[in-house]
């Protein structure tokens, strides 16, 4: 008997079901050994897959499954115990891979459902950050479009421009059906439509501005959204559409000038808006977004800084214009009046001379006739011509005096005088018309008045004479006196303070009278040019008015002051007035011109202490020209050659007196180059005299191109050197010494 | 001698020295010059004067006597010699000195030579009559008398 060591299966073979057991067995081996495959195939494919060990585990506990599978399929007929063994012994591997994987499922389970989390989470995250993006981009898609908006609004100045182009640029950007513009009207009662973007509007289209709707919106600097049938939103005919888009409205606040202060913004309390009107699109189901109604906002800010701008370059311009006229105007006027003043100065000038010549011609004449046989008809009648032509005489120099003062080309003719014989002279003056009058006058000189003075002596006897002769001719009793004495301290006018300075003191002379008085607020009137007081007493006095006035602008051009005191009608008056004079040295000064002896030299105070500097090479003209200016008072350098010449000169040396006797032009350089060191100080260049031997033309012309301001003919005689020295120095160019 | 004759003996020479040319007004301006504070103004100008046209003169003599005249150095001095001659007022050397310039310019050897001669000969003239015309003031002054002022009679 055979002793076989099979395994019997348990069961008998039951055909059929047993096929499909086999069958089955055959595939799930099949899929069980073709997992790990797409595993290892899948995972090496990707590049991050943490858990490896995990999957050749698994690939491990499906391999041995499979096999234990694929090994089932020989149990199911007879098979060896071979069989068998390889069975069990896949059996159990599988049992301790499959262990050993359930075990670590157990710890990385949770894991990849953490990842799972994660990424649902990471996903949400990302659409968040998506819609967060979206409504940046949006944002700033909003922004760039302001940003060219005001771009657009800001880039002109024209009000008009800047309008349209708002609504233009708005309707472009957000896409409107219709922008409108309603402005305030003149009367600020009602808006007018002013401008809109697709069609023309009709004129004068407007609403009243109280409507609740307008204050609504007037009242919030948002955009606010208002109904589509609300009148400022009714532009165009409803032509049976669905349903209008949604409208919005934004006051345009209109700033003016006055709104902007320097340390505070703007208060909107101006009152004055204008209303900005945008219209969606109908039919299209938008809807005004956040970021549309900021973006209109803004813009309605931007267009009001725009308008002011415009405002404030328009009001700019028209003031320009303004002043540009007025400048034209201004100029056209001053031409005028200097032509003016032209013509009046030639025709004065012509005047003077025409009317003083038959002038003269009367008076003399006149004078001549008196002294013939007349009857004492003829005498009467000669006499009235000769008072009448001297008034007349008197008058047209007072006029001419008067305009002459006035241009202020009038000057004071400088020179010593007696100013005691002044006053006496002007007393006898006056004396036989006071006598005349039974009018005593009296003088009284202070002490102290210098004897001999600097000043015009005309003018001043003029002004005293005028002032004297007012005194007599406006006095009908009493007497005058006539006070002259030095005044040091304060007039009694407030801005003139008077400070005796060195050779100058302030003569102040009193005329008192006790005439007819002036009345207290005439006083003022007195200087003004032929206004009289209107008293029918001093009407009879004749005089033509100019003579105080004269006699202020003399005493002002003597930087003095002249006022009159009166302490009412009746009660007399005291005319004052002071001036500035000189004090001459001596007394000898303008009457004496004695024999000058050979060295006595009449102008020898004129160039003392002058600093001069000689240059010569040659010793003894050197010493010589020395010695000449030595004896006419100056101080002498003398250096004996050009370069010595450049160092030593300086500015106070008044003249430089230069040899250019050698021949060649290196002489003159000596010129050019004190020039040059004294370029910047100009006037403090010393004066440069040529010494020379040659006297023709080409020596004088060489030495004025060279900047020489005098040639002097050598050898140089005291008189000729003194003559030239003053001559010099008064008109600092000399080229007659030859 | 007295004083008065000394003072007008003094008058005559000086106005024999004009008279002859030797002087001209130039030297009457110097003495203008002279006053109190300047009591020696004539002397010291014409002692510098001396001394120049000394020193001149030699340079003049060295330059004229080389082989080779370099006319450009003989010019200059008897510029010298002219400016300083005619500052004191001795007309005749001032004038030979111009003689001599026109000379030089022409380059003409033997004629500077003669013109030296001539302006030696006035110099020297000119120095003896200054020199007598010192003498006769310091006799003057010496004996306590003033100097009388140069009348200008012609």
């Amino acid at each position: 008997m055979e002793v076989c060591n099979c395994i019997e299966p348990q069961w008998p073979a039951d055909e059929l079901l047993m096929k499909y057991q086999y069958i089955s067995d055959f595939f799930i081996a099949i899929a069980y050994f073709s997992i790990p495959l797409e595993l290892i195939y899948f995972v090496k494919k990707s590049a991050v897959f943490p858990y490896r060990w995990v999957l050749v585990q698994f690939g491990a506990f499906i391999v041995l499954c499979g096999a234990t599978h694929l090994i089932n399929l020989w149990t199911f007929t007879t098979h060896s115990r071979t069989v068998a063994l390889v069975m069990t012994t896949a059996k159990g591997l599988t049992a301790a891979v499959s262990c050993a994987t359930a075990l670590m499922l157990v710890h990385i389970i949770p894991d990849l459902l953490s990842v799972k989390t994660r990424e649902l989470f990471l996903k949400n995250k990302a659409a968040e950050l998506d819609r967060e993006m979206g409504l940046i981009r949006t944002q700033e898609e909003t922004g760039r479009h302001v940003r060219m908006l005001t771009h657009e609004i800001r880039s002109t100045l024209d009000r008009h421009t800047i309008l349209k182009t708002t609504l233009v640029e708005l309707g472009r950007t957000l896409a409107l059906e219709e922008c409108a513009l309603w402005m305030p009207t003149r009367t600020g009662l009602e808006l007018q439509l002013s401008y809109t973007l697709r069609q023309q509007h009709p004129v004068e289209y407007t609403v009243p501005i109280q409507l609740p709707v307008i204050n609504q919106v007037f009242g919030t600097s948002r955009a606010v959204k208002i109904s589509p049938n609300s009148p400022v939103a009714r532009l165009r005919p409803v032509t049976g559409k669905y349903m209008l888009g949604e409208v919005v409205a934004v006051r345009v606040p209109l700033l003016h000038l006055s709104n902007f202060q320097i340390n505070n913004w703007p208060e909107l309390s101006t009152k004055r808006y204008a209303l900005m009107v945008l219209m969606l699109p109908s039919d299209s189901a938008r809807q005004w977004h956040v970021h549309e109604l900021e973006l209109v906002e803004v813009v309605a800010d931007q267009v009001a800084v725009a308008l002011s701008h415009a405002a404030i370059l328009e009001e700019s311009m028209r003031a320009r214009d303004l002043l540009m006229e007025q400048n034209v105007a201004l100029d056209l006027a001053r031409r005028e009046a200097e032509t003016a003043i032209r013509a009046r100065n030639d025709f004065l000038a012509v005047m003077n001379h025409e009317m003083r010549t038959p002038m003269h011609a009367i008076i003399a004449l006149s004078s001549l006739l008196q002294e013939t046989e007349l009857t004492p008809e003829q005498r009467l009648m000669v006499e009235t011509i000769l008072k009448s032509s001297n008034l007349l005489a008197t008058l047209m120099n007072d006029v001419l005096d008067l305009s002459r003062l006035e241009d202020g080309s009038l000057q004071l003719e400088l020179g010593t005088f007696n100013l005691h014989t002044l006053f006496r002279e002007i007393l006898s003056l006056i004396k036989p018309i006071a006598v005349v009058k039974k009018l005593p006058i009296t003088l009284n000189l202070a002490p102290d008045l210098p004897e001999f003075v600097v000043g015009d002596e005309k003018r001043l006897m003029q002004i005293i004479l005028n002032i004297v002769g007012n005194a007599v001719k406006f006095s009908k009793q009493g007497s005058i006196s006539v006070a002259a004495l030095v005044t040091k301290s304060d007039t009694r006018a407030a801005d003139f303070f008077v400070v005796p300075t060195g050779s100058h003191f302030y003569l102040r002379v009193k005329v008192k009278d006790s005439g007819a008085g002036i009345n207290p607020q005439d006083i003022p009137k007195l200087f003004t040019k032929f206004a009289q007081t209107q008293s029918l007493a001093t009407r009879s006095s004749g005089g033509s008015g100019l003579g105080l006035a004269i006699s202020k602008r003399f005493v002002n051009l003597m930087e003095g002051n002249i006022w009159i005191e009166s302490d009412g009608l009746g009660k007399g008056c005291t005319a004052i007035f002071d001036v500035k004079l000189g004090i001459s040295e001596g007394s000898n000064e303008s009457k004496q011109s004695g024999i000058p002896k050979v060295p006595a030299i009449p102008r020898h105070a004129n160039f003392s202490g002058l600093k001069v500097l000689v240059m010569d090479e040659n010793g003894v003209s050197r010493m010589v020209t020395k010695g000449l200016l030595v004896h006419l008072g100056c101080e002498v350098t003398t250096v004996s050659s050009n370069e010595e010449c450049l160092r030593v000169v300086s500015q106070e040396h008044k003249v430089v007196f230069m040899d250019v006797c050698m021949p060649g032009v290196e002489n003159y350089q000596i010129a050019i180059r004190i020039h040059e060191k004294f370029t910047k100080q100009r006037h403090q260049r010393p004066l440069l005299v040529a010494l020379t031997g040659n006297t023709d033309k080409s020596t004088k012309e060489k030495c004025m191109s060279f900047g020489l301001d005098g040639v002097l003919l050598k050898p140089v005689s005291l008189d000729n050197m003194r003559d030239v020295l003053s001559d010099l120095l008064e008109r600092r160019v000399l080229y007659e010494g030859m | 001698m007295d004083l008065v004759q000394m003072q007008k003996s003094l008058q005559d020479y000086t106005k024999s020295l004009f008279l002859e040319g030797i002087l001209d007004s130039q030297f009457l301006q110097l003495q203008q010059l002279q006053d109190e504070s300047n009591p020696d103004f004539v002397s010291q100008v014409v002692t510098l004067f001396f001394q120049d046209s000394d020193r001149i003169l030699n340079d003049l003599s060295l330059s004229l006597g080389q082989q080779v005249v370099d006319f450009k150095k003989v010019d200059p001095h008897v510029h010298q010699l002219k400016g300083s001659s005619s500052s004191i007022g001795a007309q005749r050397v001032k004038n030979a000195c111009v003689v001599f310039r026109n000379f030089c310019e022409q380059q003409n050897v033997e004629a500077c030579h003669r013109c030296l001669q001539q302006v030696k000969q006035e110099y020297y003239l000119v120095r003896n009559r200054l020199e007598t015309l010192f003498k006769l003031e310091q006799q003057i002054v010496a004996s306590g008398g003033m100097i009388p002022a140069v009348e200008l009679g012609f």
